[in-house]
């Protein structure tokens, strides 16, 4: 257990005090001992301002991907998982099948195949290039069908049936609430890797001003590499300080509706 | 940061990796005509005095000045700007969009390591269709040399990088070493340095493929060959048996430092005396006055250490310009990559530190003469230019030299991280070059 603390505390800690150091102080000073000044709010403020305040625009480009690309996703694979879980159809154990097999391929392995299937359709370079994709969690979407299989009696379903409401009332009024801790899952794991992703804008985008945080810091990065380099470590570091921060604070917002199993053991089977 | 820089090398590598794998089906189809069509740059004349929009793709920092100063001059012509990544990420986003057949910009920056890759791959126009040619007497041999492929002049060259010594003169002094003038000496100064402070090192060297090929080159050894389809792989020639057999006793004795390049641990032990030297290329000064401050005054540069007193280096890095075949507005491209390269953007490029290819400003003595205050006021372009003259001929890249930078880490990359000789690593290099060249369509041997 120490061990383990060491071994996530150690990198924050460094990060966390890396932030208050100049480039200066970073490249001169010991990994974990402060700098002669307290440099954070300089940080803070040249992150924001350097190459024209591309910063913000980075910042903004990542939650537009998240809000629509994560809130799309966990949208269609809560619809998506409920209907799986609660209808009797044709195909559906090909669907499946299908399922299975796409949660076992890496993200990553599809991003050049995806890259040509998007340039065929014009839409590379553009922001739809980077949402698309990322509407489609098929690990969601499983969740919520073994979820929605657990938490949604069937009983209560059928109890709505016979009260005279509407599939889709149904869903919205009964399901979803019970749903929620199932929901909750899904956004927050659509919400980090739509934030971290980092290959498929990477390969999808040439553009700087469409980039994401993940990509736009990893080119400030680079700037350190051979002829020319112009290392701006302290504002790579400080920027990914500012990374982290909303999803700590997602973590923290979402965790208190993460009590699972609203109306389990709530019906007597 | 080191996560995510460890995952960002595997994404690349892996890129690189699937990249390289998709265009060998059209390698050497065309692009490729042997002996070069020569036209005229009346097409060029015409097509800048019309104007238009052209993108361009580059993380070279004077870029910026270089766009506006053309702007100025040719009001009628716009330039995009985009910096699409560094390095392999820029090859990556090249490589995907000429294989999709679109995205790509009109000109491009590519070293000449990864030149001969886009060029067989008929990614890349052939100059020559534009007269461009008359230039070859404005360069150095060797950048020239590296901007042709099969006979076609596929860019003109920007940056070069003879290679000189960089050395920390305080260092050496305190110790009372001198400047090593021969590998030999190279080697003893090491041992000597590293037993009077355990905690300073000659060189930092992790295995970097640029770093083996141009001391390979140096040491006289040339073991790729390339012609058209078929390639020949001779990582065991005389030459590169001749560095391994100095680097080897480095290595071994756990005399260079296991730092990585280009690391912020690596920026910082050029600042503090860790590192003592560094053979690399002649753009090396300006990267230490734009993020060393540390080193200021204490730095000096030497010619590189040679095998047998007689003059020779290589280089090391260095990029041209190209326009892409893609491009719809190829002669107004080539015009802009001619200004750049040939014309008033050498300037911007200079002031900003970057290290010439022409020979009228390596001949200059405003360029040869300047005292650098960063280094004592010695005069380096001396030293540098001197070494641009001595760099040794007949050096060429593999067609997929991108892919086989990005493995040799995991080959060659070994020995260093085993402190073991670095022959088998080689060995191990060229036979994954090799089944990695036949699957891709080339017939490939060894030597």
């Amino acid at each position: 257990m120490a061990v383990y603390l060491v071994y996530a505390l150690v990198p924050l800690a460094w990060l966390l005090i890396s932030a208050t150091k100049t480039q200066r102080a970073l490249l001169g000073t010991p990994g974990l001992a402060f700098g002669d000044t307290f440099a954070l709010f300089d940080n803070i403020a040249a992150t924001f301002t350097h190459d024209g305040g591309i910063f913000l625009r980075w910042l903004g480009n990542t939650l537009l991907y998240v809000v629509v690309g994560a809130g799309g996703a966990t949208a269609l694979a809560t619809a998506a998982g409920y209907g799986l879980a609660k209808y009797r159809f044709r195909g559906r154990r090909a669907v499946f099948a299908v399922l299975l097999g796409a949660v076992a391929v890496p993200g990553t392995a599809l991003a050049v195949p995806t890259f040509l299937l998007f340039s065929e359709l014009e839409l590379t370079n553009t922001p739809w290039a980077v949402i698309i994709p990322s509407l489609v969690s098929p690990f969601g979407l499983y969740l919520i069908w073994t979820y929605a299989a657990e938490a949604v009696p069937d009983e209560l379903v059928e109890a709505a049936r016979i009260d005279g409401a509407g599939e889709v009332r149904i869903f919205f009024t009964v399901t979803l609430r019970l749903l929620v801790p199932g929901i909750v899952t899904v956004a927050l794991f659509a919400v980090v890797s739509t934030w971290n992703n980092y290959f498929l804008p990477l390969i999808m985008l040439s553009e700087p001003d469409w980039y994401p945080l993940t990509v736009g810091l990893n080119q400030w990065s680079a700037r350190a590499f051979g002829v020319g380099a112009q290392p701006i470590y302290h504002l790579v570091i400080t920027g990914s300080v500012l990374t982290v921060v909303p999803l700590v604070a997602a973590f923290l917002l979402l965790q208190r509706f993460w009590q699972s199993g609203l109306a389990a053991g709530s019906v007597k089977r | 940061m080191s996560p995510t820089r460890r995952t960002r090398q595997v994404a690349t590598a892996l890129a690189v990796a699937l990249l390289t794998a998709l265009p060998a089906c059209s390698a050497g189809s065309d692009g490729t005509s042997p002996g070069g069509a020569t036209g005229t740059q009346e097409a060029v004349d015409a097509a800048l005095r019309e104007g238009g929009e052209i993108t361009y793709w580059t993380w070279t920092p004077s870029a910026k000045a270089q766009v506006e100063a053309f702007e100025r001059e040719f009001p009628n012509v716009r330039v995009n700007l985009v910096n699409a990544g560094t390095g392999n990420d820029h090859y990556a986003k090249l490589q995907n969009a000429v294989k999709a057949g679109s995205g790509a910009p009109d000109v491009a920056q590519v070293e000449y390591q990864a030149l001969p890759q886009f060029a067989l791959t008929g990614a890349l126009v052939d100059l020559g269709r534009y007269g461009f040619r008359a230039f070859e007497d404005d360069y150095t041999p060797s950048t020239w040399h590296s901007v042709q492929v099969g006979g076609g002049l596929f860019g003109l060259p920007q940056d070069s990088g003879p290679m000189a010594l960089f050395y920390n003169k305080e260092v050496f002094d305190r110790y009372g070493i001198a400047v090593p003038r021969t590998w030999a000496e190279y080697v003893d100064a090491a041992r000597r340095l590293h037993a009077a402070d355990p905690t300073r090192y000659i060189t930092a060297d992790t295995g970097d493929a640029g770093f083996t090929t141009s001391m390979i080159w140096q040491a006289g050894g040339r073991p790729f060959t390339t012609d058209g389809k078929s390639v020949k792989i001779d990582l065991r020639d005389e030459g590169t048996r001749r560095w391994t057999s100095t680097w080897n006793q480095l290595v071994e004795e756990e005399l260079v430092a296991p730092i990585t390049g280009w690391t912020d641990a690596w920026y910082r032990a050029l600042g503090n005396g860790t590192i003592a030297t560094l053979p690399t290329g002649a753009w090396m000064p300006g990267v230490l006055k734009a993020s060393v401050p540390d080193g200021a005054g204490k730095w000096a540069v030497a010619p590189l250490p040679t095998y047998d007193g007689t003059p020779v280096t290589a280089e090391n890095g260095g990029s041209a310009q190209a326009v892409l075949e893609q491009s719809g507005k190829q002669a107004l491209a080539a015009a802009f990559v001619r200004w750049l390269d040939n014309g008033n953007g050498v300037k911007p490029f200079l002031d900003s530190g970057g290290f010439p290819a022409t020979t009228a400003d390596l001949g200059s003595s405003a360029f040869r003469d300047l005292a650098e205050p960063y280094f004592g006021g010695q005069r380096v372009n001396q030293v540098l230019t001197a070494a641009a003259d001595q760099v040794a001929e007949g050096w060429s890249y593999l067609p997929y030299q991108l892919y086989a930078n990005s493995i040799h880490a995991d080959t060659v990359g070994k020995s260093y991280a085993g402190g073991a000789a670095l022959d088998p690593g080689l060995v191990a290099w060229q036979q994954a070059l090799v089944d990695y060249g036949n699957q891709q369509g080339f017939t490939v041997t060894t030597g």
